[in-house]
């Protein structure tokens, strides 16, 4: 019997190298982990067949000695990611059992590497929303509880089954996706880590789109190194993706454990909301003192424009979601529904295919774009975006990173925040800044609260200087000591 | 209310999605909620900024106007709600 709690990828790759473990048996233990996990909701699609079958095409390339730098470590795969011959969903009723038959850039890497997959990840539909309530498939739920309470709580969104999956240990990495906090904030809530890097670093081919110019896919794992290790197999310039840049990619691993000595890092004094709860301020206070310690000079910065970013954000994504989301008409792939016109079957499919919040979006977005509405919206956002990339732009002439927390709260319980929209999008305040000016942002845990519930610090980046952040993450993590695991509640 | 029910009525005819009249008056307020708190982005001043529409800074990159992939009725139809003979099959279009 394998121990997976707290089992890292690190020490498994190092495991399956030295043939201490082969990648059957490893990916046996996590598959029947994620069978005792199914109370977590985590997965929509478990491919227990296909990771045999991976696993023991991983144990003959290590026999051969053709392993590559991820092979044999299981994994799971957001159901954004179109996986070839796999149904993938989005969350969505409307895509039924749309079984893609290409695979995504970001999975065939992996694939590439000797990763296995496990299956997919339950998440939020069209990756719209905070709390992985507006799935298709019902919520997850978080694998960490708040103190003696047995209450449900959410694992964030829109990432939330590759956060609690991982949190878990059930699965030993994951892919997820960002395009306002959808990768960092679910970081937050279960006490993993997540990078959304520099927009362009992945390949968006083949992951299905929601807004196509702040959407990024990324890593949630369970320790800094880790991330950095999934992170570099994710990326890569791909042609088929116009926007991925033709950039190398580092070995981000390296980065992680680094003396960050003499690195000039901002805090952000507008990234201090009214009302934040006074053990998020604690929380940052000790990521300020532990990379002082470290030897890192920290600095008072303004980011003037930051309040405004979350309602640019519900322009912009809601308006390029509308355009995206036009491709679902019943007529190619997915559900259809019935109709007496052509536009009655549209107007129907739609109407019983997307979720409300999708929904909601939609009409945003369309009504954003419409005649007479473009120029005093849509522009008008347009530009608020680059007066809040050019704050960044100004913070980056005189520091190296920006420190903040990652989410304004712990992880609240599922049903609390679904009456009011507006509540549920200001989860998104302090990560959303930087899917509009396309920076490189990590989560890492600080701590918990009162009640035990971790919470993340982001530390922010240049772009494409993704090894500086992962270099302060690890003194974070290092200086943190976070060695709680959730309590297994959902084994019976 | 920045949105009213026709508005509503119109915008959600435009996105091809049936929202039933009993539904309007609530879409209306819940959708003239967010616009309203939308409308702060009036306080910033945009004047002579060029509006940002990619996060890149980088030319888009171009590519020689060749066939790179196709020929595979089968596999496009795969997924089609209705199909016959190598064609998605949907409903009547012209009258």
């Amino acid at each position: 019997m394998i121990d997976l709690k707290g089992l890292t990828l690190e020490t498994a790759l190092d495991d399956l190298k030295a043939r201490r473990v082969s990648a059957v048996e490893l990916t046996r233990a996590h598959l029947e982990a994620m069978e005792r996990a199914r109370p977590l909701n985590a997965f929509v699609l478990e491919t227990a067949e296909r990771a045999m079958e991976m696993a023991r095409i991983s144990d003959e390339r290590i026999a051969a000695g053709t392993a590559g730098p991820l092979e044999g470590a299981p994994i799971g795969v957001k159901d954004l990611f179109c996986t070839r011959g796999v149904r993938s969903t989005a969350g969505s009723r409307i895509l039924g059992e749309f079984v893609p038959a290409y695979e995504s850039t970001v999975t065939e890497h992996l694939w590439r590497d000797g990763a296995v997959m496990l299956g997919k990840l339950n998440m939020d539909e069209f990756a719209m929303g905070s709390s992985n309530e507006t799935s298709a498939f019902g919520p997850v739920v978080n694998p960490w509880r708040s103190g003696a309470s047995n209450r449900s709580l959410t694992p964030g969104g829109s990432s939330g089954g590759s956060a609690a999956a991982v949190a878990s240990d059930i699965v030993l990495g994951a892919t997820a996706t960002d395009t306002g906090g959808s990768i960092r904030q679910p970081a937050s809530f279960t006490g993993t880590v997540g990078i959304k890097p520099t927009y362009g670093r992945c390949s968006r081919w083949g992951v299905v789109a929601f807004a196509s110019s702040l959407d990024q896919a990324g890593p949630i794992a369970k320790t800094v190194k880790d991330a950095a290790l999934l992170l570099r197999s994710m990326s890569g310039h791909d042609p088929k993706d116009s926007t991925s840049l033709p950039a190398d990619v580092p070995d981000f691993a390296t980065a992680v454990g680094r003396s960050v000595k003499g690195l000039r890092i901002g805090v952000p004094r507008e990234y201090r909301v009214e009302g934040m709860p006074p053990e998020i301020e604690a929380l940052w206070r000790r990521g300020v003192e532990w990379l002082k310690e470290a030897g890192c000079e920290l600095v008072d910065v303004s980011l003037p424009h930051t309040r405004y970013a979350l309602p640019a954000y519900y322009i912009i994504a809601p308006a390029e979601a509308s355009s995206n989301l036009a491709r679902y008409d019943g007529m190619r792939y997915g559900m259809r529904s019935e109709g007496e016109t052509l536009s009655d079957v549209y107007e129907a499919t739609r109407a019983d295919g997307f979720g409300e919040e999708v929904k909601r979006r939609i009409l945003i977005g369309a009504y954003v774009l419409s005649a007479g509405y473009y120029d005093a919206y849509y522009l008008k956002a347009q530009k608020v975006r680059r007066r809040i990339a050019d704050d960044f732009d100004r913070a980056f002439e005189t520091v190296d990173a920006l420190l903040t927390p990652t989410a304004p709260s712990a992880a609240f319980g599922l049903g609390d925040n679904t009456s009011d929209p507006i509540a549920m999008y200001l989860n998104d305040i302090f990560t959303v800044t930087v899917n509009l000016a396309g920076l490189p942002a990590i989560s890492v845990p600080g701590g918990t609260d009162a009640t035990g519930l971790p919470l993340g610090l982001q530390l922010i980046g240049r772009a494409l200087d993704e090894e500086t952040i992962f270099s302060l993450a690890g003194v974070l993590e290092k200086s943190a000591g976070v060695t709680a695991r959730p309590e297994p509640w959902w084994v019976a | 209310m920045t949105i009213d029910k026709a508005t509503v009525r119109k915008v959600a005819k435009l996105a091809r999605i049936r929202e039933d009249e009993g539904r309007l008056e609530s879409l209306a307020s819940e959708l003239s909620g967010i616009m309203d708190w939308i409308d702060q982005l009036n306080e910033v001043d945009t004047n002579g900024v060029e509006p940002m529409t990619s996060a890149v800074a980088a030319r888009l990159p171009m590519r020689d106007d060749i066939v790179t992939d196709g020929g595979d009725p089968e596999e496009i139809l795969a997924n089609a709600p209705a199909a016959r003979n190598g064609f998605f099959v949907v409903p009547k279009v012209v009258e």
